[in-house]
């Protein structure tokens, strides 16, 4: 295909290189310096090598990229597109990786075919078909690692938004925090229930101190997974009902059938006495407190 | 009855549930509603908005901050283009679902505010209008 292209870069590739890098810097690619000048022309000139190598091995002149021939420079792309997202570069700047080439390559297309107008368009266009692609290509990979990197935390948050603490023999604790949409409900549901198994225990305390609003469908959520817990010869208490949540609860007409206590702590001392506890103050730390 | 302020957001997906009720706790924070009055009228706005999701495939809240003499308010509209409510009555019915919920969202929400009105029309769609005054 276009092989004036491909023995341009090989004759020249030193000037492309250098100006390249310039409208590199000029056009913002560089991200405002997050990205090192070794690092940046190493990542230039291997693509510069892998484009030559993939012009002058395509056959057919439809520029089309997803070809084998351009396998190489794919994967190169790729690469420099996953570490600029993970860097924190807009979909602009890592674009501008390989729209900033087209300046320097036009300049050179211009003089090496003179006065021959008709082929500098022609050699133009095809030119800027392979390059607007493979822009376009990085775009796409940088908006998908972006989407993987949003995906993971939300992995992450939903795992770690729902410990299930052991507070006494037989007595567990879930502080619920945040918004109770339905997949991470299940995961809360699926935590409390297999924690129950592996401690044996009497009683579960869900504590609902982080969650901002309590609707009807965290109210079904928590009478399912109550009602779960049960079947399971677990009772569950119900802690850190605030009064405002609790006027709301009342209005929409919200009946919980649980024991409920507005503190963990009151929840927790009521699952001591129901499990035949109690807590008394010592009278030798009361002494030693004294004491000093 | 002056308009102070007017947004509208687009309810797609459940993420945007979340953001509604964001958006009318700012709005309320910011109109001056006491800490009931903020919790009563988000509550209202999760209901609808799950409602508009669920019920009616999608739509848009309007989230209005309306002033009528020295009171403050918010208005919400929840608007979408689903198959409408056949018998409006019934809806608003105490434990009356379609959908496996508890039945409490919509009877819920007109206890929670002061204002409600509710226009549906088979095949067209639903219109829930709710304001709650400081």
């Amino acid at each position: 295909m276009a092989t004036i292209l491909s023995s341009i870069l090989e004759a020249h590739d030193g000037e492309v290189l250098a100006q390249w890098l310039v409208a590199l810097k000029a056009s913002g690619g560089t991200g405002g310096g997050r990205i090192k000048e070794g690092e940046l022309q190493t990542q230039c000139r291997h693509f510069l090598d892998a484009l030559r190598q993939a012009l002058a091995t395509a056959k057919n002149s439809d520029g089309n990229i997803q070809g084998a021939a351009f396998e190489d420079v794919r994967e190169l792309l790729a690469d420099v597109s996953r570490s600029r997202a993970a860097q924190g570069f807009s979909p602009t700047e890592t674009a501008s990786f390989v729209f900033s080439l087209k300046q320097p390559l036009f300049e050179r297309l211009r003089q090496e075919l003179g006065g021959d107008t008709a082929r500098i368009v022609d050699e133009s266009w095809q030119a800027t078909q392979v390059l607007d692609q493979l822009g376009l290509y990085t775009t796409e990979i940088h908006q998908k690692s972006r989407e993987d990197i949003v995906a993971r935390q939300q992995a992450e948050i939903a795992e770690l938004s729902t410990p299930v603490v052991k507070l006494w023999h037989g007595i567990l604790a879930l502080p619920l925090i945040g918004t109770l949409d339905s997949a991470r409900t299940q995961v809360v549901m699926e935590n409390l229930l297999q924690s129950i198994v592996d401690q044996g225990a009497e009683i579960a305390i869900i504590d609902i101190t982080g969650v901002p609003t309590v609707d009807t469908l965290v109210a079904q959520h928590l009478l399912k997974t109550i009602a779960a817990a049960r079947l399971m010869g677990a009772d569950c208490i119900v802690s850190g009902i605030r009064p405002q949540i609790a006027q709301t609860m009342v209005h929409l007409g919200v009946e919980l059938n649980v024991v409920s206590k507005a503190s963990l702590a009151d929840a927790f001392a009521l699952a001591l006495q129901r499990t035949g506890r109690t807590v008394v103050r010592s009278k030798l730390a009361g002494t030693l407190a004294a004491r000093t | 009855m002056i308009v102070a302020r007017d947004d509208t957001l687009v309810i797609r997906n459940p993420d945007d549930v979340v953001r509604v009720r964001q958006e009318v706790r700012a709005r309320a924070v910011a109109a001056g509603f006491g800490l009931v009055d903020q919790t009563k009228i988000v509550t209202a706005a999760s209901e609808l908005a799950r409602n508009t999701l669920d019920y009616g495939g999608g739509g848009k809240a309007r989230i209005e901050v309306v002033q009528n003499g020295a009171r403050k308010g918010l208005r919400l509209t929840f608007e979408d283009q689903g198959p409408g409510i056949p018998d409006v009555e019934l809806a608003l019915k105490d434990g009356y679902t379609t959908g496996g919920g508890l039945g409490l969202g919509l009877s819920g929400a007109r206890r929670l505010s002061n204002e409600f009105q509710i226009h549906s029309v088979v095949g067209e769609g639903t219109r829930v209008t709710i304001a709650r005054w400081k």
